[in-house]
């Protein structure tokens, strides 16, 4: 029996559920020649509450649950004796990866997909069980849900009586669901922060912390063999974080000036046909997805670059920083300007109108009276687009290098933590390895230190509207 | 001080001022111009952009044929003498019957030049030559003249990103290849047209059969999964934080958390989803189902936000009027409030998917950056979106995989600017005044 037509047949009886609730109340009504307490609605949508809620709840926690259930009998089901990789071995004296191996394949094998290594007698036979279980799990819980199901239909329905207060039910079970809803956001954190923790952990039982931190040397290569040269890799993310500051400062140097000045010229000198033409151009700019400015500067922009240093005597890489810092400027600058705009659009009028009656001159006046009243709103705009800039992925993957070096020329080929993240993460089956989990370690850098950056920003951009309002 | 001494001093502080003003209009005139260079920097930029775009992606929207005569030799294609559609699929040696009729037309010399020959003609030639069989199993025997696809340097020369005056060793085409190429150009057998099959099928290794309706389904299929999680969830938790939640700690942590999870990087939300979704619950990787999850978590800070301010914007009034006549809370949130702020809800849902549809760097976390030929069926089936698909070709050293890229890109930024346009439009129709 498909999950599908589970859901399917539960929204079948949920709905017939409203419509027999909605008809006893009105007869209930009638009958007793007396006016419900709430709208015989209500009564509906509190007999189909019951039915669908417990039913779903139980589906949801069963389908977290059965598959390791199933696994776990499947695997006590197994003869004492069983082969791993042609090895024939005691149940209980096999490593967990061995375990986890055999019970992969047989899951595998029983869903279709690919088996590594031999099909055994064994794995076939655990497939079959694996197979007749998990059917049979899913009868058991259609059976559970359809009791949950009967048992709410029957109990709400006979409660069903003019001064019952269906109404006041209903919506505090509303009330509670939009409740939960609003608490998946707390959920999302606290996902995050435990993931990106744990599998960092991992990552520093076998480097140290400070090794990592503070390290000079970057190079994750995977060893092949236990007695390569350099089989445990390097981790020392200084390089990369280098990399990163050298990006982010030349997406800066771009986007600040050009943000901040388009968002001057149009807060306070455009015309408002102007305005009203150039923000949505410029909102353009911001709705580009960054793939594809990733593409733009693998394929132009760092050729042209680099033509253009051959043409004067630098020799300049091919994934210069300087192409995709370049490039993640240009995509922040209308994330810069249109911060800046309602900031500087934020000044009161009245101080601009003091200044030009003291004879300054509308320059003058934006330099000496309206910057300097937006300042903190602006660093606050800047060091969120610095967040960005950091935490902004596809442009540096396509655009810059893989190797870390540890340099501040502009021409060079740096890396980035988030092209780390994605070239350690993406290819590497090996789960374990300290390669992969230095990626998890990294993410949870970029995560303190983005999460830093915003608090601050944000902070100081509330407390200085706070001051004009 | 006496009355002379006075004007002089009057018309040289004029003279003064004068020449202080000339410097400050200079500087004012300097700063405005500073602002119409940085808003004239941003646009070309954009121009710039587009037009490279453009004009490597609109030839993948065409594609190069070449006309050849078959001999549908009876031995090659029918052996037994059996002809129904089973047959012929299974047994017809229709690439043996081409590299015939081919090799008898522009006679090659030895092996080398054979292969030469035969690498002008994409691997589908002989597809098109067996469907075209199937479909006249009349013609065995006979010579047929049918048009078949080119391979993808040969489609490369004809739009013009093979130059031909290079040096031999460093173009694709031959000088042989390019002879036979002016020979069949002069015999009228080489044309090209619209280029259907890059709509209609899924990635392939070879440039001219790549095509971009795998990445589309497979967008599409993410993009549900996340709208019909992301959709409720986003309005239940706007709803609740802007109508009915009391002023008290929880309230202020969801909302410090929902203003950060906005501003966090999306590739966090990846390792999150490989962490989570994959490692923890053993979710197929690959999938829409799970792109789609993680995708939402992203967007549910967007959606929230965006339906808060239109809430917010609902007059207080309109809530006092319904609740004067007796409704209840919930009944006025659901009868009037929500209705009103539905087409601001709604704009910052298209502009919340916009954004997903256009996000890369968490769906490569969770395995979508794998190769993939089939057109996904259902959620759980392997498949990759419309901006990873780009990211893969991006990545491919084959020249003519610069124009699918390209082309790709355009076909997302169609997308893109028809939902954002879509959003504009609601936003104006709906827009109240109060």
């Amino acid at each position: 029996m498909s999950y599908g037509t589970i859901l399917a047949v539960l929204l079948v009886l949920t709905v017939v559920g409203f419509y027999l609730g909605r008809g006893r109340a009105r007869a209930v009504a009638a009958a007793g020649r007396t006016r419900l307490h709430s709208l015989p609605g209500f009564y509906g949508a509190h007999v189909a509450i019951w039915i669908a809620l417990p039913a779903l709840v139980l589906f949801v926690f069963w389908i977290a649950f059965q598959s390791a259930i199933v696994e776990g009998i499947v695997w006590n089901g197994l003869p004492d004796k069983v082969s791993v990789l042609g090895e024939t071995r005691q149940k209980e004296a096999l490593a967990p990866e061995q375990k986890r191996l055999l019970i992969d394949n047989i899951v595998n094998y029983a869903t279709g997909d690919i088996v590594s290594g031999e099909i055994t007698a064994l794995v076939k036979q655990g497939a079959a069980r694996f197979l007749r279980l998990q059917a049979l799990s899913a009868w058991i819980m259609a059976a559970a849900m359809a009791i949950l199901a009967a048992i709410g239909l029957l109990v709400t329905y006979r409660s069903i009586s003019p001064a019952m207060r269906a109404r006041n039910r209903v919506e505090r079970a509303v009330l509670i669901l939009l409740m939960v809803a609003s608490t998946v956001a707390i959920l999302t954190t606290v996902g995050i922060v435990l993931s990106l923790l744990f599998e960092a952990m991992a990552f520093f039982t076998k480097i140290s912390p400070v090794d990592f931190l503070f390290g000079l040397e970057w190079s994750p290569q995977t060893a092949i063999r236990e007695d390569q040269v350099g089989a445990s890799g390097a981790f020392g993310a200084i390089p990369v974080f280098a990399g990163t500051m050298l990006i982010t400062v030349i997406a800066m140097i771009v986007a600040v000036p050009v943000g901040l000045f388009a968002a001057i010229y149009l807060s306070e000198y455009a015309s408002r046909r102007l305005r009203a033409t150039v923000k949505p151009v410029l909102e353009v700019l911001a709705g580009i997805p960054t793939v594809v400015y990733g593409f733009f500067a693998a394929l132009t922009v760092a050729p042209m670059i680099r033509d253009a240093g051959a043409a004067i005597g630098l020799s300049v890489a091919s994934e210069s920083a300087l192409a995709a810092g370049l490039i993640m400027g240009i995509m922040i600058i209308p994330f810069v300007s249109s911060l800046s705009d309602d900031i500087i659009n934020a000044v009161p009028q009245s101080l601009r109108d003091g200044s030009y009656g003291l004879g300054a001159t509308r320059s003058e006046t934006i330099r000496q009276v309206v910057l300097p009243a937006a300042l903190p709103g602006i660093v606050g705009a800047v060091l969120l687009a610095v967040s960005r800039a950091i935490g902004e992925t596809m442009i540096v993957v396509m655009a810059a290098g893989l190797s870390a070096k540890l340099t501040v020329n502009p021409f060079d080929a740096v890396t980035t933590v988030t092209v780390q993240i994605v070239t350690n993460l993406t290819g590497d089956p090996e789960f374990d390895s300290p390669k992969t989990l230095s990626a998890f370690a990294l993410g949870l850098v970029l995560f303190l230190v983005t999460l830093c950056l915003n608090v601050i920003a944000l902070r100081v951009v509330q407390k200085y509207r706070e001051k004009y309002d | 001080m006496t009355e002379m001494a006075r004007s002089v001093l009057i018309s040289g502080q004029k003279e003064r001022v004068r020449r202080g003003l000339d410097r400050r209009l200079r500087s004012e005139r300097r700063f405005r111009l500073y602002g119409v260079v940085a808003i004239l920097l941003a646009i070309l930029m954009l121009l710039f952009l587009a037009g490279t775009i453009v004009s490597k992606g609109y030839p993948a929207f065409y594609r190069t044929w070449i006309e050849v005569d078959v001999l549908l030799d009876e031995e090659m294609i029918a052996p037994d003498g059996k002809t129904d559609p089973e047959t012929l699929r299974e047994d017809g040696d229709f690439r043996g019957a081409l590299i015939e009729s081919l090799v008898a037309a522009y006679r090659p010399e030895g092996r080398q030049q054979e292969n030469q020959l035969i690498a002008m003609f994409s691997t589908d030639a002989e597809r098109t030559l067996q469907n075209f069989t199937i479909a006249n199993p009349d013609r065995i025997g006979s010579t047929i003249s049918i048009r078949v696809k080119a391979a993808s340097d040969i489609d490369q020369l004809t739009k013009g990103a093979i130059s031909r005056n290079a040096p031999e060793s460093g173009r694709k085409v031959t000088d042989l290849q390019l002879r036979w190429y002016d020979r069949m150009e002069k015999e009228g057998r080489i044309g090209t047209r619209f280029n259907a099959g890059f709509f209609a099928t899924g990635d392939s290794r070879e440039p001219e059969q790549a095509g971009i309706w795998g990445a589309i389904v497979g967008s599409f299929l993410t993009m549900l999964v996340t709208l019909i999680l992301a959709f409720p969830v986003g309005l239940a938790a706007a709803v609740y934080l802007e109508e009915f939640a009391p002023k008290n700690r929880l309230t202020d942590l969801i909302e410090v958390n929902i203003n950060n999870l906005a501003a966090v990087p999306s590739i966090v939300f990846g390792l999150l989803g490989l962490a989570v979704f994959l490692n923890f619950f053993e979710l197929p990787r690959s999938a829409p189902l799970v792109g789609g999850m993680v995708l939402a978590l992203m967007t549910l800070p967007t959606i929230i936000i965006s339906g808060r301010a239109s809430l917010l914007a609902v007059p207080p009034s309109v809530r006092e009027a319904a609740l004067g006549l007796g409704a209840s809370r919930m009944q006025v949130v659901s009868h009037h409030v929500l209705p009103l702020a539905m087409p601001g809800i709604l704009t910052g849902t298209i502009i919340g998917m916009a954004r997903a549809l256009g996000e890369t760097a968490p769906l490569l976390m969770i395995g979508m950056v794998a190769f993939i030929v089939d057109i996904p069926g259902g959620p759980t089936d392997a498949s990759t979106v419309m901006p990873v698909q780009i990211y893969l070709w991006a990545d491919s050293p084959e020249r003519g995989f610069v124009e699918k890229t390209s082309g790709a890109v355009i076909v997302l930024l169609v997308f893109l600017v028809v939902m954002n346009a879509s959003a504009v439009y609601l936003r104006k129709k709906f827009e109240r005044r109060w």
